[in-house]
């Protein structure tokens, strides 16, 4: 294995994983404000690629079509809350992963019903297509290169959102206290669909950049909803930063265990049967690193004491 | 609770009478239904001693479902192309005998229960829900990548296993086995809902600390309630792929794990024939909606929103009234 | 003196800059009431989860009939014969009355995992239940779901379920809260007499209660044991009278 390969994958672990941020984060917050569980939330994922899809179709501008997915992702996200979701929060889990899980199934299915069952694509733009060449002379697409600053940016943005801003500010003081925001005279239920759009939009903005570089069908939203779960398992449910610090661990565990593997077990199998017992094993390697984590501290690495 | 007798009564017969009618009518798709309801009944009353009685909302079930139907496929397709499973340390062979296979089914689904339900065990509430749904998929990409059994395509058996002095291949044989491991499983959850272990695991579930007080730790009651879940759901599992005479990977999915809680909610948490309810309804709506529009799973889904919005009891706690759970 | 059943020795815990308890020495004798006092926020809950489990201390030793206790479960203790009754009711309010009861002589039993025998037809379990739901005149809504108990009743369901644990010591958060006068008084007279049967650490609110059950009180305030006695010496000790009863006097 040389050197730049391994560049090149730690590389795409950190895009997967700034990827993954960008859908764990409004989880985590909706988790950590309205203590609700949103199966959903992979489904506005799929809302916003979707909807980028058929921007970029229309008019051939991806920029477009980014803006488009946050604004499809964050109105789906309102209607829903407005209409389902807050009668879910005096609830208690069951109910509330089974309501999430209805409506997974009806945006899944009227989705297929409104678009086909067939991928929808979504072409990276000229300007970003390509490689470019790095330090030591790797080369890398310059379109996940782009994911990865974007990502970051919107790590810090958030960052700045939560700490800085008057939002922040109640978002932070609902986690903690809801009748003190209440007696702040905050009106806590627009709060609440502002939160969720939020976190819908993040969500749908992530489908539309990861539909460039896969196809944009029915069904994307949920493996990612899944490893944005162990995300935030492992980060602690509600914790931004533990959002973050998941998402890259489990986006670079994925990423270099896919490949790590495999050349290991090189090492004492033949290679056939190393290259399928090493990726049938990395496939399960997140969810190692979850078991672990939380035999270690089972409420997450940043998450407050149960 | 004079009611919910009835209504319970109302339908083992029910699940019993369509399949004869189908018999005598010649429908033997209809049994074939019937066969259906009884296995998800089957899985469903095994979640439901995690769910109903333990208060241990899984999400993962599809994990014990799916290793239940992995057990027959690799037994009975070690059987069907005599290649034994294992040669050292010692011989293993394939078999194509139910009572093996269900034996093997529910070791397996135990075992994995066993390890999976104490890790997730250690936490609780949202993260528990969140860690089983992790474990199950954690399954579903380890059977598609494990090519040895058919990996992403699944695994067919030719011909249905086999039960001493049965024709399996028969449709209502095969409901008749169905139809009374179920029984066997609705009279075993009631003995547990009654016994000193249900009387323990339920106020567990409203109370821990009470629990704790007096002398009894609630991890191992929950971890074993656990197991004895996941070890019905397995068998269901079993069942189900002899049913189909196939397994792959969609058995372990989320949505599977998802649909076994859907038949408890449908019918009534907590309800010793909510799971059975639950799955005549879900199987019911499947071939009535289905029939009407491909997209059937939107109607369901508005259904499912409406049940847990506005009718909590599901259709036994509709009909029965609310008074709910053990007496 | 004889060797006390249960013994506090230098316990602290502090919470961030709070000290909750700070070098509490306590201990209770055979067959003595022993009156744990103090105002709100002086620490008595945090002081009864570290002795009943549940709660660590930073330092010092919980001791049980003679054994270190400190690193302990709840469970552990309890089976030893630790039995507590809790301020805010931790019963099964779905279950009844009698399933309650039940689940403490199960507790006591100790055989918890066995499946397929009815509990409500175990004549063993249903003896313990039933007579300590007699003593404490529940035995009437022994069919009663625990949720439609009024807090008085729920409160002596709770010292029911300790007294089906048969236990060696007994440790009871505010049992008479929400009993009202005769119920109190009742209540009273019984546990003058159950403190002959294993003695009783009580925190308690209601006064009256306190001066005629107690044979020794501690007055515990801003975590620091201010005071023991007798209630004669604690009536007069003057500390107590300027930090505590100083709101009543």
């Amino acid at each position: 294995m040389s050197l730049i390969l391994l560049i090149e994958q730690i590389l795409n672990g950190l895009q997967f994983g700034v990827m993954l941020f960008l859908t764990a984060a409004g989880l985590t917050l909706v988790f950590g404000v309205m203590g609700l569980i949103n199966l959903a939330h992979g489904s506005l994922f799929m809302v916003g690629a979707f909807a980028a899809a058929t921007v970029a179709g229309a008019t051939g501008s991806f920029v477009l079509a980014l803006a488009a997915s946050l604004a499809a992702a964050a109105a789906a996200g309102a209607l829903v809350e407005i209409l389902v979701i807050r009668r879910l929060y005096s609830r208690d889990h069951l109910d509330q992963v089974l309501a999430t899980f209805a409506l997974i199934l009806i945006f899944s299915e009227g989705t297929r019903w409104l678009f086909g069952s067939f991928p929808l694509y979504l072409n990276i733009p000229d300007y970003l297509a390509g490689p470019v060449t790095l330090p030591g002379g790797i080369q890398y697409p310059l379109y996940r290169l782009t994911l990865i600053a974007i990502g970051l940016l919107v790590a810090f943005g958030l960052y700045l959102l939560i700490s800085r801003t008057r939002l922040g500010i109640q978002i932070r003081a609902g986690e903690s206290d809801r009748e003190m925001i209440a007696a702040l005279g905050v009106d806590i239920s627009k709060l609440y669909t502002i939160v969720f759009a939020l976190g819908a939009a993040l969500a749908g903005f992530a489908g539309a950049l990861v539909g460039a570089i896969q196809s944009v069908q029915v069904g994307m939203g949920e493996p990612v909803l899944i490893l944005a779960f162990v995300v935030i398992v492992i980060g602690g449910i509600g914790s931004i930063k533990g959002a973050l610090i998941g998402s890259l661990l489990v986006g670079l565990t994925d990423t270099l265990g896919g490949v790590l593997l495999p050349e290991f077990f090189k090492l004492f199998m033949d290679n056939a049967s190393a290259t399928s017992v090493g990726s049938s094993l990395s496939t399960m390697l997140i969810y190692i690193l979850m078991a672990i984590v939380l035999v270690m501290k089972p409420t997450g690495l940043f998450g407050a004491k149960a | 609770m004079k009611r919910e007798t009835m209504i319970n009564a109302l339908l083992a017969l029910g699940l019993l009478a369509v399949p004869l009618w189908a018999l005598i009518a010649d429908e033997p798709f209809y049994i074939t239904l019937a066969t259906r309801v009884a296995i998800f009944a089957l899985a469903g009353v095994g979640l439901n001693i995690a769910i109903g009685l333990g208060g241990l909302v899984s999400f993962g079930h599809a994990a014990f479902f799916g290793l239940g139907g992995y057990a027959m496929g690799v037994l009975a397709s070690h059987a069907q192309s005599y290649t034994p499973m294992m040669e050292w340390p010692f011989l293993i062979e394939g078999s194509n005998s139910m009572p093996v296979i269900w034996i093997t089914a529910v070791i397996a689904s135990g075992l994995a229960a066993l390890v999976i339900g104490a890790l997730s065990l250690r936490t609780a509430g949202v993260y528990f829900i969140m860690i089983t749904l992790a474990f199950g998929q954690m399954l579903y990409y380890f059977t598609i990548s494990w090519p040895a059994y058919g990996g992403e395509d699944g695994l067919s058996i030719y011909i249905r296993n086999g039960f001493p002095g049965l024709n399996t291949l028969d449709p209502i044989q095969f409901f008749a086995i169905t139809f009374v491991i179920l029984g066997l499983a609705l009279v075993f959850s009631t003995l547990l809902a009654k016994s000193p272990f249900g009387l323990a695991l339920n106020a567990a579930r409203q109370s821990s600390e009470r629990v704790e007080t007096i002398g009894i730790t609630p991890y191992r009651l929950r971890l074993t309630a656990f197991v004895i879940s996941g070890m019905i759901t397995g068998l269901a599992g079993a069942l189900f792929a002899d049913l189909n005479r196939f397994v792959s990977p969609t058995m372990f999915s989320w949505q599977t794990s998802g649909e076994i809680m859907v038949f408890i909610i449908l019918g009534g948490t907590a309800r010793l024939f909510g799971p059975v309810a639950g799955a005549a309804l879900f199987i019911a709506l499947e071939q009535v909606l289905g029939g009407l529009s491909d997209y059937w799973h939107i109607y369901l889904g508005l259904l499912l929103l409406c049940v847990v919005l506005f009718a909590r009891g599901g259709i036994i706690g509709t009909l029965a009234g609310e008074e709910a759970r053990h007496d | 003196m004889t060797d006390p059943v249960l013994s506090v020795r230098g316990i602290s815990k502090s919470f961030g800059a709070l000290k909750a308890s700070d070098d509490v020495n306590l201990d209770l004798q055979p067959g003595e009431i022993h009156a744990l006092i103090g105002p709100n926020g002086a620490g008595k809950s945090t002081l009864i989860k570290q002795i009943a489990g549940g709660l660590r201390p930073d330092s010092g030793q919980v001791h049980f009939l003679g054994k270190d206790v400190t690193l302990l479960s709840t469970v552990a203790r309890a089976r030893m014969g630790l039995a507590r009754t809790f301020q805010i009711s931790s019963l099964a309010m779905e279950d009844t009355v009698l399933q309650n009861a039940l689940l403490g002589a199960l507790g006591a039993q100790g055989k918890p995992f066995r499946f397929f025998h009815p509990v409500l037809k175990d004549s063993a379990l249903r003896d313990i239940a039933e007579t300590a739901l007699s003593r404490v005149n529940l035995l009437d809504h022994a069919t009663m779901r625990t949720s439609e108990l009024s807090h008085g009743q729920r409160r002596q369901l709770e010292v029911a379920v300790a007294l089906t644990l048969n236990p060696k010591a007994f440790i009871m958060d505010e049992p008479m809260a929400g009993l009202g006068t005769s119920g109190s008084q009742n209540l009273t007279t019984f546990l003058d007499e159950l403190r002959h049967e294993a003695p009783i650490l009580l925190v308690e609110h209601d006064m009256d209660a306190v001066f005629a059950l107690a044979d020794r009180i501690s007055v515990l305030v801003y975590g620091k044991i201010i005071a023991t006695g007798s209630v004669d010496e604690i009536r007069a000790h003057p500390e107590v009278r300027r930090a505590y009863l100083g709101e009543d006097a």
